[in-house]
């Protein structure tokens, strides 16, 4: 696991409560169920499209079912999770803005992480070189990249003040600094950070 | 059969009380033949239960008698395998209806000291699973750690899980179904058909005339064995290869390899099991259907039960395939319960879940171990 990433699922554990019961949405091979099964006692669950991934979350003891957020989220009940978290996910899925609705719906909480296509390095990318932008948290090429519906800092905190959803903390985690802001972030957030974490409310 | 009940080398337990039964009726002498391995603890909390399938018996990790072959599941049950006996008092009982030293159709009827044959009622899964119950209440365990099932032993699982969720902890129903399908029906139709086709079935008295309709069972066997593999294991393993000659006969002997096989299957198993027995346990899968025994969807069968599932499948599964395992799963997701789900990649067929598949043997023992873990054992 490389640095960033064990930063990203720290400060995601910290905000996840004593045991609690989580939903892990793409949950990967479980490092975060298991980071929130250790060091918060939590009730984990898993859901993530790739059975192989899923396979390996159960080996360890991980409780995880095969599923499809943009599908799948509908069979959870109301308020069925304390938490619910879509860690750099968000951005693959084709209907961000349901999918935001769902995890309200489901969670009492939900902790989002996006990759922020404000950032400089990104600006700098499509604005001076004219080129669809690479960089550490933007991995791929135009064509085969899972990311269609990447959005800016700034774009996902409009969305949730359209959807009434409130921004309870942001964190721009970040292996220098990590800065912490209850509710939104300060000004030139959204230039200088490379990501977001989100804590949201209905 | 050629073997004697009660005689089989394995633990009885028998109880004079009459067992209800789901289509009103009543056994007013129940036996269960089963076998257990391990050592239940002084907390008697690390019970597991393993049901059998449709042929199976009790004898999961030890020789059969019988057969004089290995246990059917012993690579998953054993010493330091996924269901360990260092670690677990593992039980196994041969099902109500059977003909392994269990009450069944070729039991003596206490009312009229002969052999049931059809005077055996017709039972159902939730029957077999309540002769389990009054098993493990004379054992003095209150909680299962697990109970764990493919197949029909998966249904017997999900009617453990719904019936009795007080008494599990965990749940692991394999390769298996909430309710028999119209094609599930069929392949069981015509099995029991062949048997009662088979003049020797004698209307089902065939114990009492000495006769032995092992035409017809074993005819019921070739069947079923068939929906158990699939085209790739039957191709990967016969293909349209000869048996024991360079060309076809151009007659109906055993030409080729998958039919010598077939005819060996049905043959053996006439060896290991009684033609009626087969008619009841079928039907009783049959019968199965969760939500109409329960009155309720899934979900509200399920709805915030404590007890955390394991369910797994397998994709080269037609009997069972992964999406009747998917059904329960997303019933489970919607009712907020705890549950896994492993879909295993495999060409093998309804029988892979008895095969060895590392995935899902790593899959039983991780699950396994994080349940225990919660209990400490």
């Amino acid at each position: 696991m490389i640095d960033n990433e064990r930063i990203d699922l720290d400060l995601i554990t910290s905000l996840v409560d004593e045991g609690t019961r989580v939903l892990d949405v793409g949950c990967g091979n479980g490092g975060l169920l298991e980071s929130l099964k250790e060091k918060r006692n939590a009730i984990g669950q898993g859901l993530e499209l790739k059975q192989e991934r899923v396979n390996q979350c159960v080996a360890k003891g991980l409780s995880a079912i095969q599923g499809d957020a943009d599908k799948d989220l509908s069979l959870y009940p109301d308020k069925s999770f304390d938490c619910v978290i879509l860690s750099q996910t968000i951005q693959a899925t084709s209907q961000p803005k349901l999918i935001l609705t769902e995890l309200m719906r489901i969670g009492k909480k939900a902790i989002i992480s996006i990759p922020n296509f404000g950032y400089w390095k990104v600006r700098l990318g499509l604005g001076i070189n004219g080129r669809m932008p690479i960089t550490k948290k933007l991995l791929h090429n135009w064509y085969d990249t899972p990311n269609i519906h990447l959005c800016t800092i700034l774009d996902f905190i409009n969305l949730c003040d359209e959807l009434n959803i409130q921004i309870e903390k942001t964190i721009i985690p970040s292996p220098r600094k990590i800065k912490s802001f209850d509710g939104l972030p300060g000004k030139f957030t959204n230039l200088f950070s490379e990501e977001a974490i989100f804590l949201i409310r209905t | 059969m050629t073997f004697e009940q009660n005689k089989l080398p394995c633990s009885y337990f028998t109880e004079k009380k009459p067992l209800l039964l789901e289509n009103g009726t009543s056994i007013d002498e129940l036996t269960v033949a089963y076998e257990s391995y391990g050592k239940l603890n002084k907390e008697k909390s690390n019970a597991i239960i393993v049901c059998h399938a449709l042929s199976g018996d009790q004898f999961v990790a030890s020789k059969n008698p019988i057969t004089q072959k290995n246990g059917w599941w012993d690579r998953m049950v054993g010493s330091g395998k996924p269901i360990d006996t260092d670690k677990y008092f593992i039980i196994c009982a041969n099902v109500l209806g059977g003909c392994i030293g269990s009450t069944g159709p070729t039991s003596i009827d206490p009312k009229t000291d002969e052999v049931y044959g059809l005077n055996f009622p017709v039972i159902t899964i939730s029957d077999m699973v309540n002769a389990q119950l009054r098993l493990i209440n004379h054992l003095g365990i209150e909680k299962l750690l697990s109970v764990i099932g493919g197949s029909m032993g998966g249904m017997q699982v999900l009617e453990w899980a719904a019936s009795y969720p007080e008494k599990l902890l965990s749940a692991i129903p394999i390769a298996t179904s909430s309710r028999h399908t119209a094609q599930n029906i069929a392949f069981h139709e015509l099995g029991r058909q062949a048997i009662m086709a088979d003049p020797e079935w004698n209307g089902g008295n065939y114990i009492k005339k000495g006769t032995s309709p092992t035409k017809g069972l074993s005819i019921a066997r070739m069947t079923a064995h068939v929906t158990y593999l699939s085209e790739a294991s039957l191709t990967k393993k016969f293909g349209r290869r000869l048996q024991d000659k360079k060309e076809v006969s151009f007659g109906f002997d055993a030409d080729f390899q998958i039919e010598s096989y077939l005819r060996h299957q049905g043959l053996t198993f006439v060896d290991r099991f009684d033609a009626n027995s087969y008619l009841y346990i079928t039907r009783a899968m049959d019968y199965f259907d969760l939500e109409k025994t329960h009155g309720k969807s899934l979900t509200e069968i399920f709805e915030k039960t404590k007890t955390r599932f394991l369910i797994a499948s397998f994709t080269g599964d037609w009997l069972y395939p992964p999406s009747e395992n998917l059904m329960i799963v997303r019933a489970l997701s919607a009712g907020g319960v705890d549950v896994s789900f492993v879909n295993i990649e495999s060409d093998k067929g309804h029988d892979a879940f008895l095969l060895e598949e590392p995935e899902f043997d790593n899959a039983m023992k991780g699950f396994l171990e994080s349940v225990s873990k919660g209990i400490s054992i």
